[in-house]
C-alpha cells in the first residue's frame, strides 16, 4: 500500500532522508536518499515532499528492463542494470537517485522507515505496510 | 575519527591558498566541536591587539561531533571571530541545514583568513573548493542573495549569505541562510563582510563514519520517541520561542520602549497566537529537528508585503516590546526588512529604541536623525534601519550599537543605552529578575541568554524547562520585590556549564531547554556515534572556562517603569554586587582558581585576551 503524503506537515528537517540512506545503506549519508523534500522559498513559502508512487514510469523506459515489479514493488535489478541512468531523467518525481560511489541508481522500495521516523506526520504509511 | 568528517579546511583568502588539515585529534578530545573549537582555534590562532576588520581576523564556521547525525536537532553550527560588536570574543550559533552539508562535504571546521581582493563567494563541492567572483550577488539582500544563488547552483546546496549591512560592516550584522535561520548576535556578518565575502554555498554527498551504525541507528529512532513523548512535543511546538511571550509579560521581564518597563498593554497582539492566527504558512525546521520552532509565514503592512520566517521570541521582545511595534503584521516586517538587510534584530530592536528615546529626552534632535522618530511606528524602525544599513547620517553613528553611539553621543544617553560589553541586551528585561542579570553580566561575547538562561530560578525558585514554567497556569498579578538569592551564582554557573555542551556537541539545546529532554541521553548517543566513553558535562565546562575568562562588567541600576507585575522594582546596586562577588569567588567561576564543578580548573593554561 502507497504511503500517504501531507504536504503541509512538513517542516523540512530531512530527518526521512538521513534515515532512508542508513536503513537502506547503513550510512550517514542523505544524498543517497530515495525521496526528496523541496522547499519552495521565499514564496510560496512551503515544503513539497517528493515520494515514489510506484508509477512504473522508470520500468517502462528502461532499454534493459532491469527494472521489475516485485510485491508492488518496482526494483531495480543490478545483475541487469547498464547505469545508463535513462530511468533517472525520466522519473516524473526525481526520485530515482544517481548513488554517489557506485554505477547503479536506485528506488524506494516502500520499506517505511521514513514513514516510522518523521517526527511531523508528513509522510503516514499503513500498518500493514510498516509492519 | 568517528563522528567527525575529519578534516579542517582553511582559505587565505588574500593569497588564494587553499588547505585542507587533518583535524587534531588531541583537540578534538579537549575540545569536541562547535563552540569550543570556536574557543580553541581563536585563542591559538588570533593575533593579539588587531581590529576586527583586520584582515588578519579570523571566521571560522565550526559543527561537531553529533552535528549531521541521527540525534534529535543536529544543525547546529557556530561561527566565531574577533567581535566588531564588543571588541571581545565572538561566537554565534545558527540552525538550519549548513553546518550538516559542510560535514557531509568532509570538513568539520572551516577557516577563513585575508581578505579577498574583490568581492567573492566560497563554493565548495565535496572535494571541490573554489573562491569565486560575487560580482551578482554583491549588495543584493541576504535573502535575495541566497534564493539567486539557489537558482544559480542548485536547490541541493546549502548557503549562507551577508545582507548589505555585513557589507558596509554594521557591527551587528548577521549570517543568513535557509531564508529565515541567522547567525545573529557578535557581529559574524560583518567580519565576514570585511573579508569581501558574500556567501558561502555548500554541498556535501559523502557519508559520516560511525563507532557503531547499527546502535547509533537505534538510539537515535529511540531519541526521537523520547521527545516525542514530552508534554512539550504538542504543546510547546505549534508556537515555538514565541509561545513564552505571554508568560514573559505576566512575570514583568519584557522589555518595553527601550527597557524603560517591563509589561506590554498589546501582548495579545503580537504573541506565538497572534503568529498562527495572522502569519503562519508552515513549519520550518533545522536538520532532523523533531520540533520545529520556526514559524514561516506572509505579511501585509502599510509599507508592504512580504515572505518572512518568524518573528521568533526574541524579535517579538525587541520589535514588539522595545520598540512597541503594535501588531504581529508589523513586527514580522520588521523582521523581514533585517533579515534582508542582514542585520540581528535584537541588536538593531535596541539601537532603534535606544535612538526614540533619545529623540523623545531631546538628546539627538530631528535634524540630526533627519526626520522625527518614535515607539509604535513602523516608518520609524524602516527609516532608521535603511539609514544604519547605509550608514547614512545618523546611521552611521547608529551601526556602532549602543554602546559606542551613547559614547559619542554623550548628555546622559549612556544610562539608558542597554548593554553588556557592547552587545545589546536580549529580550529579558532583568532588573527584577537578579540571576538573569548576573547572566547577562557574566557572559563572555556580552548580553545574551545562549550562556546562561535562569529566569525559572528568579520566578519560581528552581530550574525548570520552559514548557513547565509557562504551562504552570496562575496568573501572576505582582512580582515580589526580587531576592538576591545565596544559590543564585550557582544556578547561573550551573546553566553556563551546560549550555556549551550543546554548542559544542554541534546540536540545538532547545530540546532541553524547552522540552525537558535530558542531558543523559546525549551520553549515549555519542558513545555510539564517537566510541568515545565521557562525562560530557565535564567536557562543557571546559569550553566555558576557555570563552569566560573574560571580566565580567556590572549591569544597570535604575528603577523601571509603570506598569506590569514588576512595576516600580529595582535592584539593590549592593545586592547585585554582592551577587557578582559570589558568582566570582564560586570555585566554578572563570575567576576562580580551581574549578569545582568541572576538570578545567587544573588543565587551564591561558585566558582569552584580546
Amino acid at each position: 500500500m502507497m504511503p500517504t503524503v501531507i504536504h503541509e506537515n512538513c517542516s523540512g528537517c530531512g530527518t526521512c532522508k538521513l534515515v532512508c540512506a542508513m536503513e537502506n545503506f547503513s550510512a550517514v549519508q542523505p544524498a543517497r536518499a530515495l525521496l526528496r523534500i523541496e522547499g519552495r522559498f521565499p514564496a510560496p513559502g512551503d515544503y513539497q515532499i517528493h515520494f515514489c508512487d510506484q508509477c512504473g514510469e522508470c520500468a517502462d523506459n528502461c532499454p534493459v528492463e532491469a527494472i521489475v515489479m516485485e510485491s508492488g514493488v518496482y526494483r531495480v535489478d543490478q545483475a541487469l542494470c547498464t547505469g545508463c541512468m535513462i530511468c533517472v531523467e525520466v522519473c516524473p518525481k526525481g526520485v530515482m537517485v544517481e548513488q554517489p560511489g557506485s554505477e547503479f541508481p536506485a528506488k524506494c522500495i516502500l520499506c517505511g522507515a521514513c514513514a516510522k521516523i518523521c517526527p511531523r506526520s508528513a509522510i503516514v504509511m499503513p500498518e500493514a505496510v510498516t509492519a | 575519527m568517528y563522528g567527525y568528517a575529519g578534516t579542517i579546511l582553511r582559505i587565505n583568502l588574500s593569497t588564494g591558498a587553499i588547505e585542507k588539515q587533518p583535524l587534531d585529534e588531541t583537540m578534538a578530545e579537549q575540545y569536541i566541536g562547535g563552540r569550543g573549537f570556536v574557543a580553541k582555534l581563536l585563542f591559538d590562532e588570533l593575533p593579539r591587539g588587531i581590529d576586527p576588520y583586520d584582515e588578519k581576523n579570523l571566521f571560522i564556521a565550526a559543527t561537531g561531533p553529533l552535528s549531521g547525525h541521527l540525534v534529535p536537532a543536529s544543525g547546529k553550527t557556530h561561527f566565531g571571530a574577533k567581535s566588531p560588536a564588543t571588541g571581545g570574543y565572538a561566537d554565534s550559533n545558527m540552525g538550519g541545514h549548513f553546518g550538516p552539508a559542510l560535514k557531509y562535504a568532509g570538513y568539520d571546521v572551516l577557516v577563513l583568513t585575508g581578505r579577498a581582493p574583490a568581492p567573492s563567494y566560497l563554493f565548495i563541492e565535496d572535494g571541490r573548493v573554489e573562491i569565486r567572483p560575487a560580482d551578482a550577488y554583491w549588495g543584493q539582500g541576504a535573502l535575495i542573495a541566497e534564493k539567486n544563488m539557489k537558482t544559480e547552483l542548485g536547490e541541493d546546496f546549502q548557503i549562507i549569505t551577508i545582507g548589505p549591512a555585513g557589507e558596509k560592516r554594521v557591527r551587528y550584522a548577521c549570517l543568513s541562510h535557509d531564508f529565515g535561520r541567522q547567525a545573529g548576535r557578535s557581529g559574524v556578518g560583518a567580519v565576514l563582510g570585511s573579508k569581501q565575502i558574500k556567501a558561502i554555498a555548500v554541498k556535501g554527498t559523502g557519508s559520516l563514519p560511525v563507532f557503531d551504525l547499527k546502535k547509533a541507528f537505534e538510539a537515535g529512532k529511540e531519541a526521537y520517541k523520547k521527545v516525542a513523548a514530552k508534554p512539550g512535543f504538542t504543546e510547546w511546538t505549534p508556537e515555538g520561542t514565541a509561545g513564552i511571550t505571554n508568560w514573559v509579560n505576566e512575570v514583568g521581564v519584557f522589555p518595553t520602549r527601550n527597557f524603560k518597563t517591563s509589561f506590554s498593554d498589546h501582548y495579545e497582539e503580537i504573541n506565538g497566537k497572534a503568529i498562527l492566527k495572522k502569519l503562519k504558512i508552515t513549519d520550518k525546521g533545522c536538520y532532523c529537528c523533531p520540533t520545529p520552532c520556526g514559524k514561516y509565514g506572509h505579511t501585509k503592512t502599510k509599507l508592504g508585503s512580504a515572505y518572512v520566517e518568524g518573528p521568533e521570541y526574541e524579535t517579538i521582545a525587541l520589535f514588539g516590546g522595545n520598540c512597541e511595534l503594535k501588531t504581529i503584521e508589523e513586527v514580522a516586517y520588521a523582521n523581514y526588512l533585517c533579515d534582508e538587510l542582514g542585520i540581528d534584530t535584537i541588536s538593531s530592536g535596541a539601537v532603534i529604541s535606544w535612538t526614540i528615546e533619545c529623540f523623545e529626552k531631546g538628546i539627538l534632535s530631528e535634524k540630526e536623525i533627519g526626520r522625527p522618530v518614535k515607539f509604535s511606528d513602523l516608518e520609524t524602525v524602516d527609516y532608521l534601519l535603511e539609514k544604519i544599513v547605509a550608514r547614512e547620517g545618523i546611521g552611521d553613528l547608529l551601526a556602532e550599537g549602543v554602546k559606542k553611539a551613547s559614547e559619542k553621543v554623550g548628555q546622559g544617553s549612556d544610562v539608558f543605552a542597554i548593554h553588556v560589553k557592547g552587545l545589546e541586551w536580549t529580550g529579558y528585561e532583568c532588573r527584577n529578575a537578579p540571576s538573569m542579570m548576573l547572566a547577562y553580566m557574566t557572559a563572555d561575547i556580552g548580553a545574551h541568554h545562549s550562556r546562561a538562561w535562569v529566569l525559572g530560578h528568579d520566578m519560581a525558585g528552581a530550574w525548570t524547562n520552559v514548557h513547565d514554567l509557562v504551562s504552570g497556569g496562575g496568573t501572576v498579578e505582582r512580582q515580589p520585590q526580587a531576592q538576591i538569592k545565596a544559590e543564585s551564582a550557582r544556578y547561573v554557573i550551573d546553566s553556563q556549564h551546560t549550555r556549551p555542551l550543546f554548542d559544542a556537541l554541534g546540536i540545538c539545546r532547545l530540546q532541553l531547554m524547552e522540552l525537558g529532554f535530558e542531558v543523559e541521553n546525549y551520553v549515549e548517543l555519542f558513545y555510539f556515534i564517537t566510541g568515545k566513553k565521557r562525562q560530557l558535562g565535564f567536557s562543557a565546562g571546559a569550553v566555558f572556562h576557555r570563552t569566560h575568562p573574560i571580566r565580567s562588567q556590572r549591569g544597570l541600576f535604575y528603577p523601571q517603569g509603570e506598569n506590569g507585575a514588576a512595576a516600580g522594582l529595582v535592584l539593590r546596586g549592593q545586592g547585585l554586587g554582592c551577587q557578582w562577588a559570589s558568582h566570582q569567588r564560586h570555585p566554578g567561576s572563570p575567576g576562580a582558581r580551581r574549578c569545582g564543578r568541572c576538570t578545567e580548573g587544573r588543565r587551564r593554561t591561558g585566558r582569552l585576551i584580546f
